[in-house]
């Protein structure tokens, strides 16, 4: 059959836009919160380190003209954290190192500052308070600095948990990326379906809602129905017009030439009658069965199958053939089982026996009977059997092929389609045909299906 | 027989009317539907062969209505279409057979006498002539109170014989008339029916002649 060339997959396509677009968003998602937790961490610690510089700087008086300064327990209680943060602090005054650590630097502006201090990374604080007493105005400047363990074990903890919640963002997402498009493919799934159950025969249009995106597809596909059935329809009419044309005339000669032949006693007369009626029979043969082969051939590529008896069907046909057969004082005889079901095509099988019965009429001599037998088991098989001279050993094998006849056809009329035809109706049905002889002669097919 | 033939080419119906007229067969011709229901409806007959495509509409469409109303004269159909397309459903519609254009006469002939002997049932149409008792039809022939159903050629022969009573038939008339046009008939196969022949009207005052080098002639003794 024909083949379509396939770029990509729409479902993967679609699929893969979704998940990436939610991986994005995930990612997104945890930097922002990762962000705003990093923010309002280093405000929770920064308001604590300012509270503790304020409440030492509170501490800072003037008695005797001395600056004396008693830290509170509570400036560093205050900054104790679950994870033991170590505390620097450095107080000065007047730029002069009065306590605390030499390295801690102070800086100008009551700002924050990341800094590094033996080894850690602190977060510092400089704050300042000027003092004025009797003649004396000094300025108490305060450093302090916090290490940030127990910030970054919190920081930690929330990324940790952002992390959870952008992955499980994601396979939600994926998860519904995976829905909305097969929800979507579906609906072509459905079309695809309702186009593929259709038998061969069917080029009505689609009336079956769709979705608004579907709906020029299916209106350009109905459109192409519509005019494949107006032109399947043209050429049905052309062909049975045309044969109507043809056979008529043909008819007509053969009628009068036979007619003629009656009355004509001059042999040379009778003899140029008798090939003219030969001719006609010929030439309408050859054209029937090329018209058969054409429509097998159709049938063939798009098998409706029906359950019906074969046994049934050969006995309708050997009734109808029987007076043909009666005509060489032949008969025909139906044998083998009472009933077989099968399921195929009947206008094909009918046909493929037609044939063979046909074959075996022309070759069986008068007076004798020829034998269809019908059997169901193992495999549904009809075989026509003859007591003419059988086929020639030697070309049994190409005897099937195309407008092949065999040697001793010489004097008998067909266009040597009728066992092709069988051949290919056997083939449509996953069977084949056997060409054998019998022993005491006389030529068998046997149709296997 | 009376037939009535339903064909609208002339010279086709001509031909076939021809023929069977000489067989013996009385034959109406309708040129359309509209003739073939007035003859349906004056006249009795045996059977009806019709065409499907005539000028004032389909064959198929008369043949429904003649089953409709009831009448169950046997009608063969004269088709030009396809044999695949065609064949079952006009069966379905009643037809009792059907021959695809062009056909052999003899072919025809056979079609129509197999439909008549499945439809005619007790009604026997018989020749008495002779001291014999033929029916057609049925192939019966009946001689000296002892009844033998005839073969085909042999009933076909005697049919001939009996049409033109005293007429002298060379061999390769006969050999015409029973054998198709793509058999190889030997110079004795029609000694061979005719002596078959001669052995069946033995008891009868039925003779067959032999005329050297002329033919046959059925002599009718007295």
């Amino acid at each position: 059959m024909n083949s379509v060339v396939v770029s990509g997959s729409l479902r993967n396509r679609l699929v893969l836009t979704l998940i990436g677009g939610a991986a994005v968003l995930a990612l997104i998602l945890f930097v922002v919160v990762r962000n705003y937790a990093v923010l309002v961490a280093q405000q929770g610690q920064d308001r604590i380190l300012i509270a503790s510089a304020t409440s030492m700087l509170d501490s800072a008086t003037i008695r005797d003209g001395a600056v004396e300064l008693d830290l509170p327990y509570s400036a560093f209680s205050m900054l104790s954290t679950a994870a033991d943060d170590r505390v620097f602090y450095a107080i000065l005054q007047d730029g002069t190192l009065l306590s605390g650590y030499e390295e801690l630097t102070f800086s100008d502006a009551q700002a924050f500052q990341f800094d590094r201090i033996r080894g850690s990374d602190v977060r510092k604080i400089s704050a300042s308070r000027i003092l004025i007493g009797a003649n004396l105005r000094t300025e108490i400047q305060i450093v302090l600095a916090q290490t940030q363990d127990a910030l970054s074990e919190t920081l930690d903890q929330i990324s940790r948990n952002a992390a959870l919640l952008g992955v499980g963002f994601f396979a939600l997402a994926v998860g519904l990326s995976f829905w909305a498009t097969s929800a979507t493919i579906g609906q072509l799934g459905k079309l695809t379906t309702s186009v593929t159950r259709r038998g061969p025969q069917d080029l009505s249009p689609f009336t079956k809602p769709v979705p608004r995106e579907m709906a020029p597809l299916v209106k350009s596909l109905n459109s192409l129905m519509g005019r494949l059935d107006q032109s399947l329809r043209q050429s049905e009419d052309f062909i049975a017009e045309a044969a109507h044309r043809v056979r008529t005339p043909l008819a007509t000669v053969r009628s009068y030439a036979e007619a003629t032949l009656q009355r004509v006693d001059k042999e040379e007369n009778r003899e140029a009658m008798r090939s003219m009626v030969k001719a006609i029979d010929e030439s309408s043969r050859a054209a029937g069965q090329l018209l058969d082969h054409a429509m097998i051939t159709f049938r063939a590529d798009h098998l409706e199958r029906d359950e019906i008896d074969i046994v049934d069907l050969a006995r309708d046909l050997v009734q109808r053939m029987t007076p043909i057969a009666e005509m060489r004082d032949l008969s025909l005889l139906l044998l083998g089982d009472p009933r077989v079901q099968y399921s195929c095509d009947p206008v094909l099988i009918q046909n493929a026996v037609r044939n063979l019965i046909d074959n075996a009429m022309k070759y069986g001599p008068a007076e004798s009977a020829i034998e269809i037998t019908v059997t169901g088991e193992p495999v549904p098989r009809i075989t026509v059997c003859d007591h003419g001279p059988g086929f020639p050993i030697h070309e049994i094998e190409t005897l099937t092929a195309r407008f092949q006849r065999g040697a001793n056809a010489a004097n008998t009329i067909g266009s040597g389609l009728g066992l092709t035809i069988a051949r290919d109706v056997a083939i449509a049905h996953g069977g084949r045909i056997d060409l054998t002889n019998q022993p005491e002669g006389g030529a068998c097919v046997t149709l296997s299906l | 027989m009376k037939f009535l033939l339903v064909e609208d080419n002339h010279d086709l119906a001509n031909a076939i009317a021809s023929r069977m007229r000489l067989d013996g067969h009385v034959i109406d011709h309708a040129g359309n539907l509209e003739d073939a229901a007035a003859f349906v409806a004056t006249g009795e007959y045996d059977l009806i062969l019709l065409d499907i495509m005539l000028p004032d509409g389909d064959g198929r469409t008369f043949l429904e209505q003649h089953r409709a109303s009831d009448l169950d004269t046997p009608v063969i159909i004269l088709t030009a279409r396809s044999q695949v397309s065609d064949r079952i459903g006009s069966l379905d519609l009643g037809a009792d057979d059907y021959v695809t254009k062009p056909f052999d006469h003899a072919e025809l002939e056979a079609r129509c006498r197999a439909v008549l002997r499945r439809k005619s049932g007790n009604a026997k149409t018989t020749i008495q002539v002779g001291g014999i008792l033929f029916d057609p039809v049925a192939g019966h022939l009946t001689v000296a109170g002892e009844t033998v159903t005839l073969r085909n050629r042999e009933l076909r022969l005697l049919e001939l014989f009996l049409n033109a009573p005293g007429k002298i038939f060379s061999k390769n008339k006969l050999a015409d008339r029973l054998f198709s046009y793509d058999e190889d008939v030997s110079e004795n196969a029609i000694e061979v029916y005719i002596g078959r022949l001669r052995k069946h009207l033995s008891p009868s005052n039925l003779r067959i002649t032999t005329l050297r080098g002329l033919g046959y002639r059925l002599d009718h003794d007295e």
